[in-house]
């Protein structure tokens, strides 16, 4: 009894400990937006501003949306893979440029090339407020009914994709084939 | 210096600007001081997401510039504080909340401290039952009264009663 009582506090607090360590990565956070509409937004194009791109425009589709700015150096690291990601044609990447001025923006894309279908642009971050997004690059993963399926904070590389995205684009294809 | 180093200089020059210019985004502070009053208030129980251990109020971040503009817009159109929190937590979750909602999860947050002291509380009240019951009075026989009478009587220099 002497000794159960000091040891059944330490495995209480390793229990918590574990909890907290299991956890992973104490940035990223559980987002509030999985599983809840994609927030609407209609943006000019960064390469042609003249035409928009709205989130309704894909509905029926799974697709990407990959936050990204030119001053943001994450994104850098991410911007080599989506290259890949894309000509894979297993989903469509487009880009949410966010708080970036354009003629930035338009130099970083001629520099290490444009991955993304289009890019739309959220000059003031107000779009990016509506998705919750506090620090770039961060990815997005809405499926057929235009429902925000997964959140991924960071850049997405070749463990995130084959690990985490990949799996769950594969299963909405699938399961939007069989409607 | 071979040409390309000096673009690499020239490089990160242009990096750290950008950087710098990212940090020093205007603000520009609303006419209304009962606006800006309600502001200070909330944002002071707001967490900044991109550095997380300080509040809206202090963060010069520029996602902590753009809340606080957005909550403006939002108190100027006549929203709540209640309606402005909504607002946040359905974009960025609880976390953004720096006093915890009680919720299933946060049970043990809220509670632990009380469970914590009803246990210590139980604790100090049978300690001192038990202490108590330990120093209970045993009353001398006469004859143990009469050997104590005798060895005070022996102690050099006091006189017995």
């Amino acid at each position: 009894m002497r000794y159960l009582i000091p040891l059944g506090i330490f495995l209480v607090l390793v229990f918590f400990l574990a909890i907290g360590l299991r956890r992973g990565d104490p940035h990223e956070l559980p987002s509030a937006l999985v599983d809840k509409p994609a927030p609407t937004f209609r943006l000019p194009q960064l390469k042609a501003p003249e035409q928009t791109f709205s989130n309704e425009d894909m509905r029926g589709k799974v697709w990407l949306l990959n936050v990204w700015a030119s001053w943001c150096v994450a994104c850098r690291e991410e911007h080599q893979y989506l290259f890949e990601y894309q000509k894979s044609g297993v989903v469509p990447i487009y880009g949410l440029n966010y708080k970036d001025k354009r003629e930035d923006a338009l130099a970083w894309l001629g520099d290490l090339g444009d991955p993304y279908l289009l890019s739309a642009v959220d000059l003031d971050g107000r779009t990016g407020i509506d998705y919750g997004v506090y620090g770039a690059p961060e990815t997005y993963v809405i499926d057929q009914s235009g429902t925000i399926r997964l959140k991924h904070v960071g850049p997405m590389t070749p463990d995130v994709w084959s690990g985490k995205i990949l799996p769950l684009v594969q299963k909405l294809n699938r399961q939007g084939a069989a409607k | 210096m071979t040409r390309f180093r000096c673009l690499q200089i020239l490089l990160m020059c242009l990096l750290a600007s950008v950087v710098v210019a990212q940090v020093q985004e205007e603000e520009i502070p609303s006419d209304d001081p009962v606006i800006e009053q309600r502001l200070a208030n909330l944002s002071k129980e707001l967490r900044c997401l991109q550095c997380q251990n300080q509040t809206l109020a202090d963060s010069p971040a520029g996602l902590a510039a753009d809340l606080r503009r957005e909550i403006r817009v939002q108190m100027k159109a006549g929203k709540t504080d209640q309606e402005i929190i909504a607002f946040l937590t359905q974009r960025y979750g609880d976390f953004i909340l720096y006093k915890p909602r009680v919720t299933f999860t946060t049970y043990l947050l809220w509670f632990g401290p009380f469970v914590l002291l009803l246990a210590g509380l139980y604790v100090l009240f049978r300690y001192i039952r038990q202490r108590r019951d330990l120093i209970h009075e045993q009353p001398l026989s006469a004859d143990e009264h009469r050997r104590a009478e005798e060895l005070l009587a022996s102690i050099p220099g006091k006189e017995t009663t």
